[in-house]
């Protein structure tokens, strides 16, 4: 069956200024965006899902630049779980990012792209800008704010400094802030850029040459991150790729080492260097509870929405006893919230992938 | 009685027809959300559960309940005081590693409280334990002394002393036997379990 969801690309430019926790402000910024399904005649059906770090608003249409399915193709269409025949769904780049969004390789005021000089940003600048691209399409109250991975931060950041906009708040394998095993794997991958000559401290949009190797080394490191212990001895444990023997050399020897290197290499055709410095970096910066006096139950004080946090069994990245945090502030202002972690084998990244009851559990919050 | 309620659970029905309307609850070891889901659509009952196994949350949550997957033992401690009118520990209490502290929590987190909990001298229980010297296996209590859940057996006697002992104020009771009500007199005999509602 699978018959690809209609969807419309739009994008537009904000009409006012987005100021910045930095205190900075940015001018002219342009949000693209996709949206599936209708949106019904009060408005009242509108589901925002924020993307993950490297995802983007090809949530399930096919993507421009790879040609592959939506990075939530499964989750996402006419009779699935986040079912578009019912709600209108709107997905919009970060901005930050590099897939149409305002970010590091878009020009900034002097005509010539930002490279280092766009402003460090953070979760709640993104958004602050997508509440601002709601405002802009006319959506007062969503049905539901959706995030997975980084996404989930977005959607809490949401939820707490817009208290009211979504009536349901649903976070997936998410933390309230970045622990400093987190931050540290986000610094290996930003070191592997920058060590790249081809990085030339983020100027490399004139040469066309950019820093593809430390990319891929980047998203070599954040790759393992994503994926359980036992998904990888599953998947590879130490078989040799197409050979008999090992090689005595450096070459790929693992199908462990093949498979990463193929996933480097094949991200950086659609990933900008200076955006995954720029976002993995709004990532460390977030921290809900210092936003918010440092008590965490605080920032979710005026909430009224219903909440729903999902963890993963195997998800070491952001694991259950990080989701507990958010659920205890949630319990201690008597926030409605369900809670449950799932048992799925593949780490981090079961959020994307075939997890029958990740899918009950959302359709049935979403009712 | 609505069918919804007289569909439940003895137990169960007797503390949902005893919830008013629009009251705040948490139900403590709340399964799929059966009582739940009665209390919200019959009621308009503000219920939240709280349940170990995540299959049970999980079918919960597709009825747009709001439940929490934990362990009662460790999580209850995590709700503020009196954040709810009702707090509702059906056929849990046996299976906690402190009971009194299960209770303690009870009354910190409601202001007042339902336990029911099957009554472990049940004359059939002590007929069975007196003829066969083996730990009794019934209707009411069907798992094996090895496989069961429940770690603290209690009787109503046991209980209404720990009542007692905490200076907790029994509102009602009630007894059942063969899911039919029996009277309080000689319910330590005659129930085969019991419903308590509770206050400070």
């Amino acid at each position: 069956m699978a018959t690809a969801t209609a969807s419309t690309s739009s994008s537009l430019v904000l009409p006012s200024a987005l100021p910045l926790d930095s205190g900075q402000a940015l001018y002219h910024v342009e949000i693209a965006y996709k949206t599936y399904g209708e949106l019904n005649a009060d408005k009242s059906n509108a589901i925002i899902v924020f993307h993950a770090l490297t995802g983007d608003q090809h949530v399930a249409s096919p993507h421009p630049i790879t040609g592959k399915p939506g990075w939530w193709d499964r989750m996402v269409g006419e009779g699935k779980p986040i079912d578009t025949s019912r709600f209108h769904v709107i997905c919009a780049n970060f901005v930050g990012g590099c897939m149409g969004s305002t970010g590091p390789a878009s020009a900034g005021p002097d005509g010539e792209p930002w490279g280092m000089k766009f402003p460090v940003i953070t979760v709640r600048d993104m958004v602050r800008s997508q509440v601002a691209l709601l405002d802009a399409l006319g959506i007062g109250t969503l049905h539901a704010v959706v995030g997975p991975s980084m996404g989930g931060m977005l959607a809490l950041s949401l939820a707490a400094n817009y208290p009211g906009r979504a009536k349901r708040v649903l976070g997936i394998a998410t933390p309230a802030s970045m622990s400093a095993q987190n931050i540290a794997f986000h610094e290996v991958g930003r070191q592997a850029i920058m060590a790249d000559p081809d990085w030339n401290g983020g100027d490399y949009y004139v040469t066309g040459k950019p820093p593809d190797a430390g990319l891929a080394v980047a998203r070599m490191a954040a790759h393992v991150t994503y994926l359980s212990e036992a998904a990888l001895a599953e998947k590879f444990g130490r078989r040799l790729q197409d050979r008999e023997a090992k090689s005595f050399s450096f070459d790929a020897d693992f199908q462990m080492e093949s498979y990463l290197r193929h996933q480097g290499l094949s991200f950086t055709s659609r990933f900008d260097a200076n955006s995954y410095l720029y976002i993995s970096r709004a990532m460390d910066y977030f921290d809900l509870a210092e936003e918010h006096g440092g008590r965490l139950a605080d920032a979710f004080a005026n909430c009224t929405a219903r909440f729903c946090l999902i963890s993963f069994d195997t998800d070491w990245l952001y694991p259950t006893s990080e989701m507990r945090k958010i659920v205890h502030a949630l319990n201690a202002v008597a926030a409605p919230v369900s809670f449950v972690e799932l048992s799925a084998p593949y780490g981090h990244d079961s959020f994307l992938l075939d997890v029958p009851a990740l899918d009950r559990v959302i359709k049935g919050f979403l009712e | 009685m609505s069918p919804a309620i007289a569909a439940l659970r003895p137990d169960l029905a007797v503390i949902a027809r005893h919830i008013p309307a629009g009251a705040r609850v948490l139900d403590i070891g709340c399964g799929d959300g059966s009582l739940m889901a009665v209390l919200r659509d019959q009621r308009g009952v503000d219920a939240r559960g709280l349940e170990i196994d995540p299959e049970e949350v999980e079918q919960a949550v597709a009825r747009g309940l709001s439940v929490m997957q934990g362990d009662a033992d460790r999580d209850l401690a995590d709700y503020p005081n009196d954040a709810f009118d009702y707090a509702i520990l059906s056929q849990t209490l046996q299976t906690a590693k402190r009971p009194d502290w299960m209770l303690d929590q009870l009354l910190r987190v409601g202001r007042q409280a339902f336990v029911s909990f099957p009554n472990f001298a049940y004359w059939r229980m002590r007929v069975s334990l007196m003829l066969h010297g083996k730990m009794p296996v019934m209707r009411h209590l069907p798992v094996s002394w090895y496989a069961t859940e429940n770690i603290h057996h209690v009787t109503v006697a046991d209980f209404e002393a720990l009542l007692k002992d905490r200076g907790v104020k029994v509102e009602r009771s009630w007894f059942f036997a063969a899911d039919r009500e029996v009277g309080a007199a000689g319910a330590n005999w005659r129930a085969e379990y019991a419903v308590f509602q509770l206050s400070r």
